[in-house]
């Protein structure tokens, strides 16, 4: 095969600040057509700012080249294979894009009395209902703005639940393989954290569990596939324990990419969980959002969930904000709604086969990947992987060579790297999410990639820990960064 | 399905190498019970025009071409070509979080720069990468007050976005912490700086105060900062009209600054998403939720750029973070960032100056036609109008009847203001539209 990469010309481009000079000018805005106003008489003169010292001045033609340029200095989707585990990197469509952009929905105004917004409120209802048939629960809040603002939704959910059952009770369990988003979103909704240890195939240890489980406890926080790839195969029966005792089970829908179609969490006896639009439902992560952190939940706690609803009165659509028992409000407005359009899209795209297809694609690359690098790499869990699979860096780190190096070395073999060092209970993890959007050659290439880096591990391990070396940036002073801040431009002095 | 880019030769060819008989023997392993044994209930696929015309229905059952003098948080401002030019680049928008520095320098520049702008505009000294929206960092300033103060309790000025405050009560209610409303003065619509200073005690951790503030008035920022101060409490400063940073004295006197930018080209787009922001004094900085990028060098001594202070955050702190934020709004940032520069210095302020002078023609034509200014505090590009006894749902009925969208009901949000309206014009409002409003309000 033709490798990957060869070198090209990479431009330079001093900041916005540094190409700035005074009187140039990117915009032209049309002639005033009512009187002008004296700001200082109207607003007061002390009201009134002196000019934005420092801020840029640059042509319209400078604004297009500065941030071109800068978008060649980035690895994209777009570009080629990005395997984040449990990150979800899959194509973007750009019909979402097109679709997110129509002028009655780009263009609505949150404040539309819902006769005029019907357009708005179809969607959202079109889609509460689609993911609520994908997820397998009957009630589903768009609200939330990302994943772990879902989370911090469905965490205050299982509060609101609990305290009408009497108590709120005091601590949120958390397997160790977990998301750092789980321990930091059950701190702010005013839990304690438990971490539990997982079990020798990496899953959630029933008899552990068994074991800590009491009226103390309001929920078990599960990913599930988990972080390491692997489905937990004994999640009804961990829902049981829990249920027995008054708990609830909550599902970090971070995976649900390795489920769509093939299981649905509520059908597990999960009651609240949360889905990553950005992820699972292809919305483009736009260098690190906008995310759509919708949350499903059972009939149970449907009465809890923030306000408002969309409900339908006489044949429209509207909001039901009489919701006495709801946690509130988790966003101004609806939610991110241009998220939730382009997630519609995807949904109607592939149809229900199409998602379920899509699913059967993600475990299947996931599986060849693993297969393509496991007489090179350990599997430190031989559990199935679903839709990712975690290796670790045992065999390299006898050459001294790290996750992280093999991670640098692979983007001078033109892929982003995988996510380093995750889960936390892998010690030295690779852990690699393909996504059903990955052709046969380019999974090819970069299993071939990993294989070739796993040689020069053995042969020179030297030239693996310092990659990167194709790139324009060389490996960065992360320290220098965080130990003397330097978190802005100025004027040089 | 389009999306997926295998043949079915190929998938055959990876199967065996896995010794698979077919795709649904990678999913043998899942016990019987947990697996769903009919097809999901969803229409079958469909193409993209079939899609595009589903979108345009819908697109068409919203009011479009209107005119509308809605503002209350979100705005109708123009937006350059160029941005969705730039933004709409794979590079950017197929982008994840630039983890990995290297090869993410785009991405991170950006972000520099974006940060930098906004410690400019708001005159704070540290700005983190971005936040879900306005009503979200809202609470996350407050959360950030708690931990610099030691302290539990926010006073908050009624005068702040309604909704804003409903998302600070669901974060904060199940934290125990606290919360006092403060009243506006009835004459000038600012707060009432004598309820503040009975409020604020040494259990107050964060005075909150949204400037220009919902009913659009400008708030007296450095008293509330003084008041807030002689308490040992920090003043949290809200904006979420943008623009009006390009005429208005910035709130420098401000502890931490949470805003939104969806002003800064950001389409209405029903709601989001939008861009939060959340600025702060240095001397604050590790307690800031949320990334920041700093600028460092990479092994051959050139300026880079790289995610920092990682060690505030959830991916390293667990459930000792300052905040569960993971993702944030860092496209609709880049949108907001192109704006700025686009606009730049003098562009900024001509176009506040726009919204400053439309906004008042248009509260001239119906003071004109016998609505009465509600407050007297100077406004920016909102208002409150007296409807002089008439119901402003009424009033907005008639309009709709005319293709027109009117302002917000204020009962809405304050019973003690039904029979007042909210109304916003901006650089794109038509002098021919406010004429007309100013014509049938009272018709």
């Amino acid at each position: 095969m033709t490798p990957k990469i060869r070198s090209h010309i990479s431009q330079n481009e001093p900041l916005l600040f540094e190409r700035s000079s005074p009187g140039k000018r990117g915009y032209q805005l049309p002639p005033l057509d009512v009187p002008a106003v004296d700001a200082a008489a109207e607003l007061g003169s002390a009201s009134v700012r002196a000019e934005i010292s420092g801020f840029p001045e640059v042509s319209e033609v400078e604004v297009i080249r500065h941030f071109t340029r800068l978008s060649t200095w980035n690895y994209a989707i777009d570009l080629g294979a990005y395997p984040l585990g449990s990150c979800t990197m899959k194509y973007n469509p750009r019909l979402n894009e097109y679709v997110a952009r129509l002028e009655g929905l780009a263009q609505a105004h949150p404040y539309l009395p819902s006769s005029l917004a019907q357009g708005a409120l179809r969607i959202q209802a079109a889609l509460e209902e689609a993911l609520g048939e994908i997820t397998g629960l009957p009630a589903v809040t768009l609200q939330p703005a990302a994943g772990a603002h879902g989370e911090l939704t469905g965490i205050l959910l299982v509060r609101a639940l609990l305290e009408t059952r009497g108590h709120p009770r005091r601590k949120v369990l958390i397997p160790d393989s977990a998301h750092g988003t789980n321990p930091a979103t059950a701190a702010i909704a005013g839990y304690q954290v438990e971490s539990v240890p997982s079990d020798a195939q990496g899953m959630i240890d029933l008899a552990e569990l068994e074991r800590r489980v009491d009226d103390t406890v309001a929920a078990l926080m599960v990913t599930n596939p988990n972080t390491l790839g692997i489905f937990e195969s004994q999640i009804v029966e961990a829902a049981g324990i829990l249920h027995s005792r008054g708990a609830l089970l909550y599902m970090d829908g971070a995976n649900m990419n390795a489920l769509v179609g093939v299981v649905r969490p509520g059908d597990l006896g999960i009651d609240v969980m949360h889905l990553n639009l950005h992820k699972t439902f292809s919305t483009p992560h736009g260098g690190g959002g906008p995310g759509g952190g919708p949350v499903a939940v059972t009939r149970e706690l449907e009465p809890f969930l923030p306000l408002p609803r969309v409900v339908s009165r006489n044949g429209l659509l509207d909001y039901d904000y009489d919701r006495p028992q709801s946690i509130g409000r988790v966003r101004a407005f609806y939610g991110n709604f241009g998220v939730l359009v382009r997630a519609l899209a995807y949904i109607l795209a592939h149809g229900g086969e199409g998602l379920r297809n899509a699913t059967l694609d993600a475990v299947l690359n996931a599986n060849y990947v693993r297969r393509g690098l496991e007489d090179c790499y350990e599997v430190p869990y031989r559990a199935p992987s679903m839709h990712e699979c975690v290796l670790s860096d045992a065999r390299q780190a006898a050459q001294g060579v790290r996750t992280g190096d093999i991670a640098k070395r692979l983007i001078d073999y033109g892929f982003h790297p995988y996510t380093v060092s995750f889960p936390l209970i892998v010690h030295g993890a690779l852990m690699i999410e393909p996504t059903e959007t990955e052709d046969k050659r380019e999974l090819d290439l970069l299993i071939e990639a990993l294989r070739q880096i796993a040689q020069e591990c053995r042969d020179n391990p030297e030239l693996v820990r310092t990659a990167p070396h194709n790139t324009r940036t060389t490996r960065v002073d992360e320290v220098t960064a965080a130990r003397k801040p330097v978190v802005r431009w100025k004027p040089e002095s | 399905m389009r999306y997926l880019p295998k043949s079915d030769a190929e998938r055959r060819q990876m199967l065996d190498s896995l010794g698979l008989g077919s795709l649904e023997d990678l999913f043998a392993h899942l016990p019987e019970c947990s697996r769903l044994k009919r097809p999901l209930n969803l229409a079958a696929g469909q193409s993209e025009y079939e899609i595009i015309d589903y979108f345009r229905q819908r697109a068409e059952e919203n009011a479009t071409g209107y005119p509308s003098f809605l503002g209350a948080g979100v705005y109708h401002h123009y937006r350059p070509v160029v941005i969705d030019a730039l933004a709409q680049r794979g590079e950017f928008l197929t982008a994840y979080t630039p983890y990995q520095p290297e090869i993410s320098q785009g991405t991170l520049t950006s972000i520099f720069e974006f940060q930098t702008m906004i410690c400019q505009l708001t005159g704070m000294e540290v700005a983190n990468a971005s936040m879900y929206d306005g009503s979200t960092a809202m609470p996350e300033a407050v959360m950030m007050a708690c931990r610099v103060t030691g302290r539990r309790q926010a006073a908050v000025a009624r005068s702040v976005h309604p909704e804003y405050r409903q998302v600070h009560r669901t974060y904060a209610r199940r934290q125990g912490l606290p919360i006092t409303e403060l009243g506006y003065d009835n004459d000038t619509g600012q707060i009432d700086l004598a309820a503040l200073e009975a409020a604020v005690d040494d259990q107050t951790a964060a005075v909150v105060v949204q400037s220009p503030n919902f009913f659009g008035c400008l708030e007296p920022v450095g008293e509330a900062a003084r008041l807030a101060h002689a308490r040992g409490a920090l003043l949290v400063v809200i904006f979420t009209e943008a623009v009006s940073l390009g005429l208005v004295e910035p709130p420098a006197d401000a502890d931490i600054v949470a805003g939104e930018l969806q002003s800064f080209a950001i389409s209405p787009c029903y709601g989001g998403p939008y861009a939060g922001v959340l600025a702060a004094k240095e001397k604050y900085i590790r307690q800031m939720p949320g990334r920041l990028v700093g600028q460092t060098t990479d092994t051959n001594g050139n300026r880079a750029f790289c995610l920092t202070l990682a060690t505030r955050e959830q991916h390293i702190r667990r459930e000792k973070a300052t905040s569960n934020i993971c993702t944030n709004q860092a496209l609709i940032a880049l949108m907001a960032t192109i704006f700025m520069s686009l606009y730049g210095k003098q562009g900024l302020r001509e176009l506040a100056g726009q919204n400053l002078a439309k906004a008042h023609y248009l509260a001239a034509q119906l003071e004109a036609r016998g609505a009465r200014r509600r407050f007297r505090a100077p406004f920016f590009n909102e208002f409150v109008a007296d409807c002089g006894g008439r119901s402003p749902p009424e009033i907005n009925r008639r309009l709709v009847e005319e293709r027109v969208v009117g302002g917000l009901d204020l009962g809405r949000f304050y019973p003690e203001l039904a029979g007042s309206m909210l109304l916003c014009a901006t650089e794109v409002t038509r002098r021919q539209d406010m004429d007309r409003l100013a014509e049938r309000f009272f018709a």
